[in-house]
């Protein structure tokens, strides 16, 4: 089995401690509806799990499939700019259905984004460059689809519903937790 | 599966309703045969989806990539502009799984290829290979490894 490479560091997106035994990586699509599935699951998980879970989100958008998806995970890379990531991946994933550019727009200034500043920002080739770059980490990874969860930089090929996902983490702890 | 270093059987499919696709014609090209049950299966997990995605990584290291299924030209046709492939897929379909067979990634059973790959080196010989477990996509790490692998040893 693939591990998941590169491993995960300061340039990616980590949601809680940072020091946390288990690490949880998703790969993901802004505009696939099995990720937008499993964006309320995440939140559940890591309400469970509190500190005992780091969580990073890489891009993995299937631009053929979803024609919106690149241009989602670009706006989510320009609020990173803004330290604004996870509220920029939350209102995307709560509105997957609307990812036209007026839309990105819409949710930019809805996060209190300076707006002029995204703007530039979405025309970077850097940002642009990051998002290929997570996707090609994703490829060489063995990502398979979207989402692909790893779990301590190694594939979770079982059931990521609610129960099983934090059933099969908490089974990953170490012992004296 | 058939042996690493012997040459891949020639053959000849519908790569379109009008066009046949013969493997010999790919020659100087590497090859990623990339056998699968059936179209249509769900859109995010789909394998040929991903490989329509990764094309980018297969070209980088000269190599073309040929999906191959029993599903008709027709089936092929349709699956191939909802999803706006830009690469052939390959229909087994008469006599069925005749090539599956012919590659020993036949399933009777299903009647359907198993989920297998093989990576051809310009010269039509086989490289690397892989079948995948029931029901797994494979992703397309294993082969982006192999094509490595392949320029390192020229």
């Amino acid at each position: 089995m693939t591990p998941l490479k590169p491993a995960v560091s300061s340039a990616d997106h980590i949601q809680g401690n940072a020091d946390a035994p288990l690490e949880l990586v998703e790969y993901g699509d802004y505009q696939c509806p099995h990720c937008g599935h499993a964006y309320p699951i995440i939140k559940k998980v890591q309400e469970d799990l509190s500190d005992k879970l780091k969580f990073v989100f890489r891009n993995f958008p299937l631009s053929e499939v979803h024609p919106n998806a690149f241009a989602a995970a670009v706006a989510a890379e320009a609020a990173a700019l803004q330290n604004k990531f996870w509220e920029m991946h939350d209102i995307l994933f709560e509105n997957q259905r609307a990812l036209d550019e007026v839309s990105l727009f819409g949710y930019a200034k809805k996060i209190g984004l300076d707006l002029q500043k995204f703007k530039d920002d979405i025309q970077d080739q850097k940002l642009s460059d990051k998002v290929d770059n997570d996707f090609e980490s994703g490829v060489r990874s063995g990502v398979n689809g979207t989402p692909s969860f790893f779990i301590k930089g190694k594939k979770y090929n079982g059931n990521w519903e609610t129960e099983p996902l934090i059933k099969y983490l908490k089974s990953q702890l170490p012992e004296d937790d | 599966m058939l042996p690493i270093g012997s040459a891949a059987p020639e053959f000849a499919l519908h790569s379109t309703p009008d066009q046949k696709l013969k493997l010999s014609e790919l020659k100087g090209k590497r090859v990623i045969l990339a056998f699968y049950p059936a179209d249509w299966s769900p859109v995010c997990g789909d394998q040929m989806a991903l490989y329509n995605e990764t094309l980018k990584f297969f070209t980088k290291h000269n190599a073309q990539i040929i999906g191959i299924s029993v599903d008709s030209k027709w089936c092929h046709l349709a699956f191939a502009e909802n999803h706006k492939f830009h690469f052939p897929l390959l229909a087994d379909f008469e006599p069925k799984g005749a090539v599956s067979k012919l590659y020993d990634v036949y399933d009777e059973t299903e009647g359907e290829a198993k989920r297998a790959l093989y990576v051809l080196d310009e010269n039509g010989i086989i490289r690397w290979s892989y079948l995948s477990p029931m029901g797994m996509n494979p992703g397309a790490d294993g082969i982006l490894d192999a094509l490595e692998e392949l320029d390192k040893s020229k």
